[in-house]
């Protein structure tokens, strides 16, 4: 029996009182750990003037710090989107022995600390080590300098772009690259001309994701680079720096400049999407 | 092309998926491989086109061995289950792929590569869909797209793994002519994968029976009718 003076109210909709609730604990949530610090960044790097705040940017460490940061992205992604792209290959198109194992090795970044990572390549490749002590000996010193910078931001960095491919991998099966090479085409082209074509989203995405990462990466960078100014600071180590020494506007300057960065790579990824929203709803209708 | 299937077996690590199978399929035959799921029929039709090995026996095509040969080195047009096609290339470049992957010596100019695919978008009788990409066509559309593709390569047999499992009623029957007569045109060895009884009965020359890793009965469908081997089939074919 129903009860006819009820208000009418569709199947899947919440009581009014819980949308509210819901609705203001997201905006709240939103508000707090979201936007009040990104207005903050941008309030405390301006405070003192558009000009006094650029030219905290022209001064010798901060333009070290952002070209230092630019030189381990260009190194970190790339190599973690050819790693990403063959570890989700390896995944899904074949079945082998040991593949839920590497599946849980590719998530280890998610859940080591940073610190331990960083401290693990310090130890492997340390001065004190077998491989550090060699490395140095022969001018190609790993820890407190670049190549252990880039390997800390690769550890960090290196599930984001297999975790983005595997179910877009999963999903659209082996069928479409088994019908390439019945129509002859090599193993390359295949992938080039298939595959590839197939995830470029999911791997666009894959790879904004990690570059964002790899430039605001703190904590193993911290350890491996020895945070020696104009050398081997990074744009976060050097904001801490400068935060500690109390050069308030140009930390914040420097932070804003690294918020720029996270919010251009997501108006990217937006404006892509916008502008090929017909064959991204090609290749996902079939 | 004249196929021989010589004591072929495949196992996916402890389950056998073909007990040892023998058969011998005549040049120009449209061949029906029928049977219940898990029957091995697809797997059997996967190792003739090269996509899977046989753990054991051998695949001769007009004689020569074939076992080994790379699934590029096959030569099959194969029409997949739920079509495979490109989505991100019209239905001119999925037609016209399996010419611009030749190596260059091979590779016809891409003049005739349009007078190719446009000729075969009319045995298709498609002739004005070259431009679409696969999401814009309906099921009977893509199926025959994607038979036009596996004929570009020029096909030494064509292979169909359910080629009207995933369409309606009325277009299986319309399209079952097509294959029929696309058959006919080109004499292509031709080899579909159903486990619709009237489908095989209906369109093949030669129905192959299949059942748990096994060739049951091979023949005529008026001779599997008429005479079935076994229980089995008799059961199968309701007859």
């Amino acid at each position: 029996m129903s009860d006819l003076s009820l208000p009418f109210r569709p199947a899947a909709t919440e009581a009014p009182w819980l949308r509210i609730t819901l609705t203001t604990l997201v905006v709240a949530i939103l508000g707090v750990l979201l936007f009040a610090p990104l207005i903050t960044v941008f309030y405390e790097a301006l405070r003192e003037g558009v000009g006094a705040s650029l030219a905290t940017l022209a001064n010798p460490e901060s333009q070290s710090a952002i070209r230092l940061t630019l030189l381990v992205a260009a190194f970190a992604v790339p190599l973690n989107a050819v790693f990403g792209v063959s570890a989700a290959w390896l995944i899904t198109k074949y079945s082998f022995r040991g593949k839920a194992v590497l599946i849980t090795l590719i998530d280890i970044p998610f859940s080591v600390s940073p610190v331990v990572a960083g401290l693990c390549i310090v130890l492997t490749f340390g001065a004190n080590s077998w491989a550090g002590s060699w490395l140095v000996a022969h001018g190609m010193p790993v820890v407190f300098a670049v190549p252990g910078i880039v390997m800390a931001s690769m550890f960090v960095t290196f599930p984001f772009v297999a975790r983005e491919l595997i179910p877009v991998m999963v999903e659209q099966g082996r069928a479409a690259e088994e019908a390439a090479l019945t129509l002859g085409a090599s193993g390359w082209r295949v992938f080039f001309t298939v595959t590839l074509p197939n995830i470029r989203w999911a791997l666009l995405y894959g790879v904004l994701l990690c570059n964002a990462r790899a430039m605001g990466e703190f904590g193993a960078v911290a350890v491996v680079s020895g945070k020696i100014r104009g050398l081997t600071a990074t744009m976060p180590i050097t904001v801490e720096m400068l935060y500690n020494e109390y050069a308030s506007v140009a930390a914040f300057t420097l932070a804003a400049v690294l918020a720029l960065l996270a919010l251009v790579t997501l108006a990217l990824k937006t404006l892509l999407e916008w502008r090929y929203a017909d064959q991204l709803a090609a290749t996902h209708r079939h | 092309m004249q196929i021989e299937i010589d004591e072929i077996s495949k196992e996916f690590g402890t389950t056998a998926a073909l007990t040892p199978v023998s058969l011998s399929i005549p040049s120009g035959a449209l061949v029906a491989l029928l049977g219940p799921s898990g029957s091995g029929k697809t797997t059997l039709l996967r190792i003739l086109g090269g996509l899977e090995f046989p753990t054991a026996g051998r695949v001769l095509f007009d004689g020569a061995d074939a076992t080994r040969l790379t699934v590029q080195e096959r030569r099959a047009g194969f029409v997949f289950q739920s079509y495979a096609l490109f989505a991100h290339m019209t239905v001119f470049e999925n037609i016209a792929y399996g010419l611009r992957a030749r190596p260059r010596a091979t590779r016809p100019p891409t003049a005739e590569i349009a007078r190719r695919v446009t000729h075969l978008l009319d045995l298709i009788q498609l002739p004005d869909i070259g431009a679409r990409y696969p999401s814009q066509l309906s099921g009977g559309q893509r199926q025959r797209v994607a038979l036009a593709r596996a004929l570009a390569i020029e096909p030494r047999m064509l292979l169909l793994d359910e080629p009207f499992g995933a369409l309606d009623a009325r277009v299986r029957k319309d399209l079952r002519q097509g294959l029929r007569d696309i058959h006919d045109t080109t004499g292509l060895t031709t080899i579909f994968v159903t486990h619709d009884q009237d489908e095989a009965m209906e369109l093949a020359d030669l129905v192959v029976v299949m059942s748990m890793g096994r060739i049951e009965q091979v023949g005529r469908p008026q001779d599997i009718r008429a005479r079935p081997a076994s229980a089995f089939v008799r059961d199968f074919i309701g007859a």
